[in-house]
């Protein structure tokens, strides 16, 4: 399918992140995220204890079953835990200010393990399958913490302006010039069916 | 020269409302030498605080004071307090109007003699032909420069990706009225530049050149010094005098400091559910039921188009959202064609949403990898809007709460919406057709969606030839009282498959040459 056009190729998006972690941390990214610095000795744990250990109100074992959560209701295997964080990162500053919310969550993470414990006698976060894991969201998914989890990320984590990338997404345009001279009609594939 | 008109001042026509109706209204009547006071009841932003983000324009733009969706259909559930999308401030929901300018039908304004009577359906006429309105479409089209169209003269808008990939599945299947009517300069005209492709034509175009009142008719009206408007003024009441003229308005402005302004003629246009919340909110001893409610017709026959969405997943990359965010429009399941099962027809409309919205409206309240491998493909999708006729069903409409109450201190509106039959045999049509369209083309999967928040309101203070079956007169003048207007889409008599922008204009328009004719002849 060759293309005989003389037209430069489509611009097209990579949907991948260029930063390495370690340049990533190097750049003081959370820091300019608004997620606290991390210590020397968050440096030296696993990736997703490091990340729990950025849940200063919530504490770092709910800040992980609540990480396995999102990336259970929106799982984007390709996309580092690091944008869960960052999803969930206001969820947790809204339930520093809110008591009601911080009970939600601290309640809704205990009675997700509870009920793990009683299926399959280990917490929530340590069932490998994520068959495992869904069986026990299905029983939660109409409650109001997975209900308020699931609603917060629908923004928290597709709002977030640094995941757009991973998606072929731009964001905005108008002090770019628009599209007008960066491929706003530059689909080249169609041709060849249409 | 900006005018300045005392509360006393009982000679203004006063406008509630600056978006489509009201906006094009002020502008239309100060050209004809006529002062008017226009009250807003949003704040007066600007270009400057457009944003190309989705959401961050959602949260500063839209209508958010509270609302209830109530009746048979899904909002109940998906979007209990956000019964529609629409906005609030200086220019209303033409800062947020897609630009698509699509024309009635003829048949259109004779939906009672064309259908018959439609079983749970209160269908009427209108007053006016598609003839009598033709000339006013032409100056419609023109003011807000409709791309393709011969009254403007205007090119079309460019196609691009979104709009090739729609345009080529549409042939494919063998549609054949394929077009991009938009409101948007494809050239620099009326002081505006040309679009740049931005897309986020929905959030406030960034640099003016799609068109709406903010920054056409609104600054247009103020520079002849016949017009003042006054932002952050919310109108609490009319009222009227003993005879039962309309002879003022209260408003609360931003710091609830309340005015009375007083008004030789009143135009209320303040979009579907404020202007009939309005008429019920100003029920005196003389009006128990409301002003110009006679008929008991005002808040009924709430339209808001059966509409339904869907995205395709195609081989190859799209970006949707790359250029202005109406693609190609397949008009030709918008004819009359009663075999199809259903009355009426729909727009094929393609609309871009930018990915947050995609997530949030795709499958609303849907997880796990059933959403995540859509949106994972989102730089693949196209997306489609169906847009149809909603049959007018009195027990739709808009009702005042019986005890809540908003920040005004007036009650809250409940939106009552349930679906007539034949909206369900439209959308599944609809999605059918769209599926056709994308497959045509080798999209791999199709997904639909459940209808978001629609923007067109319609049909709560409408026109009829006898005043028992309506409020409105084919003027948009009050059957009751003959120095009360309405002049936003509140007035139609049937919805169209059609964005409602267009005909909002069109409408205005011919008001106004109306009001400013009646008030020279001093009838009113």
């Amino acid at each position: 399918m060759s293309n005989t056009s003389s037209r430069p190729p489509m611009r097209v998006i990579e949907k991948r992140v260029t930063l390495s972690r370690r340049g990533f941390l190097k750049g003081g990214g959370m820091a300019a995220l608004g997620v606290g610095a991390l210590s020397t000795a968050t440096l030296m744990m696993p990736a997703d204890e490091a990340l729990a250990a950025n849940f200063k109100v919530l504490g770092a074992a709910n800040g992980k079953t609540l990480l396995q959560l999102a990336r259970d209701i929106f799982p984007h295997d390709r996309i580092s835990d690091r944008y869960y964080l960052q999803a969930l990162e206001p969820l947790e500053a809204q339930a520093a200010q809110d008591d009601k919310l911080k009970a939600l969550l601290t309640e809704g993470v205990a009675a997700l393990d509870r009920l793990a414990k009683l299926r399959f006698k280990k917490a929530y976060t340590e069932l490998p399958k994520e068959s495992d894991r869904l069986s026990l969201l299905y029983v939660i998914e109409h409650g109001a913490f997975f209900q308020k989890v699931k609603g917060h990320l629908v923004t928290g984590f597709y709002d977030n302006k640094a995941v757009w990338p991973l998606f072929g997404y731009e964001g905005s345009s108008w002090e770019k010039g628009g599209y007008i001279n960066r491929g706003f009609d530059d689909i080249d594939w169609l041709d060849n069916d249409a | 020269m900006k005018a300045k008109f005392s509360l006393d001042d009982d000679g203004v026509v006063v406008i509630i409302g600056s978006g489509a109706g009201g906006g094009t209204l002020a502008d239309e009547l100060t050209q004809r030498g006529v002062n008017v006071v226009i009250l807003e009841a949003g704040k007066h932003y600007t270009q400057a605080d457009f944003e190309n983000d989705e959401w961050a324009m959602f949260k500063k733009i839209s209508w958010l004071d509270k609302r209830i969706s109530a009746g048979g259909w899904h909002h109940t559930e998906t979007y209990p307090n956000l019964p529609a999308w629409i906005v609030k401030g200086v220019g209303g929901s033409t800062m947020h109007f897609s630009g698509l300018a699509l024309r009635f039908l003829p048949h259109d304004f004779k939906t009672r003699s064309t259908y018959g009577e439609v079983k749970g359906a209160n269908v009427i006429d209108w007053p006016i032909s598609y003839d009598e309105l033709a000339p006013y479409y032409d100056i419609a089209e023109r003011k807000m420069g409709v791309a393709g169209t011969k009254a403007s003269g205007l090119p079309e808008m460019p196609p691009n990706n979104h709009y090739k990939v729609i345009a080529a599945g549409a042939k494919k299947v063998g549609y054949k009225d394929i077009s991009r009517p938009v409101a948007s300069n494809t050239r620099p005209n009326d002081g505006r530049p040309a679009c740049q492709q931005i897309g986020f034509c929905m959030q406030g175009c960034k640099i003016g050149a799609k068109w709406s009142t903010l920054y056409s008719e609104i600054p247009r009206a103020i520079e002849t010094g016949r017009a003042e408007l006054r932002p952050q003024s919310m109108v609490l009441r009319i009222e009227h005098d003993k005879s039962g003229k309309v002879s003022g308005v209260l408003y609360a402005d931003k710091d609830g400091r309340q005015h009375l302004q007083k008004a030789r003629v009143v135009c209320v246009a303040g979009n579907s559910i404020e202007s009939p919340r309005l008429l019920l909110n100003s029920a005196s001893s003389l009006f128990p039921n409301g002003l110009a409610n006679s008929s008991g017709q005002v808040g009924k026959n709430y339209m808001n188009h059966t509409t339904a969405a869907a995205v395709a997943i195609h081989k190859g990359p799209v970006y949707m959202y790359r250029g202005f965010d109406i693609a190609a429009v397949i008009s030709d399941e918008a004819q009359l064609n009663p075999d199809r099962g259903f009355l009426g027809g729909y727009h094929l409309e393609g609309l871009a949403l930018h990915l947050p919205f995609t997530a949030a409206f795709m499958k609303p309240g849907g997880w796990g990898r059933e959403v995540t491998s859509a949106l994972e493909q989102y730089d693949h999708m196209s997306c489609v809007w169906v847009c149809g006729e909603d049959m007018p069903q009195e027990e739709n409409g808009i009702t005042l709460h019986p005890t809540e109450k908003d920040q005004y201190g007036l009650p809250i509106p409940i939106v009552t919406k349930t679906d007539h039959t034949n909206d369900a045999a439209m959308r599944r049509h609809g999605l059918a057709a769209w599926r056709k369209v994308s497959e045509a083309v080798g999209a791999t999967r199709v997904i639909d969606m459940p209808p978001y928040p629609a923007s067109h309101n319609m049909g709560t203070n409408r026109m009829s030839a006898n005043a028992r079956d309506g409020v409105l007169n084919k003027w948009g003048q009050t059957h009751d009282i003959k120095n009360l207007f309405v002049s936003d889409g509140s007035q139609f008599t049937s919805s169209s498959a059609a964005n409602p922008t267009l005909t909002i204009v069109a409408l205005a328009v011919r008001q106004a040459e109306y009001i400013a004719g009646a008030m020279q002849r001093r009838e009113i």
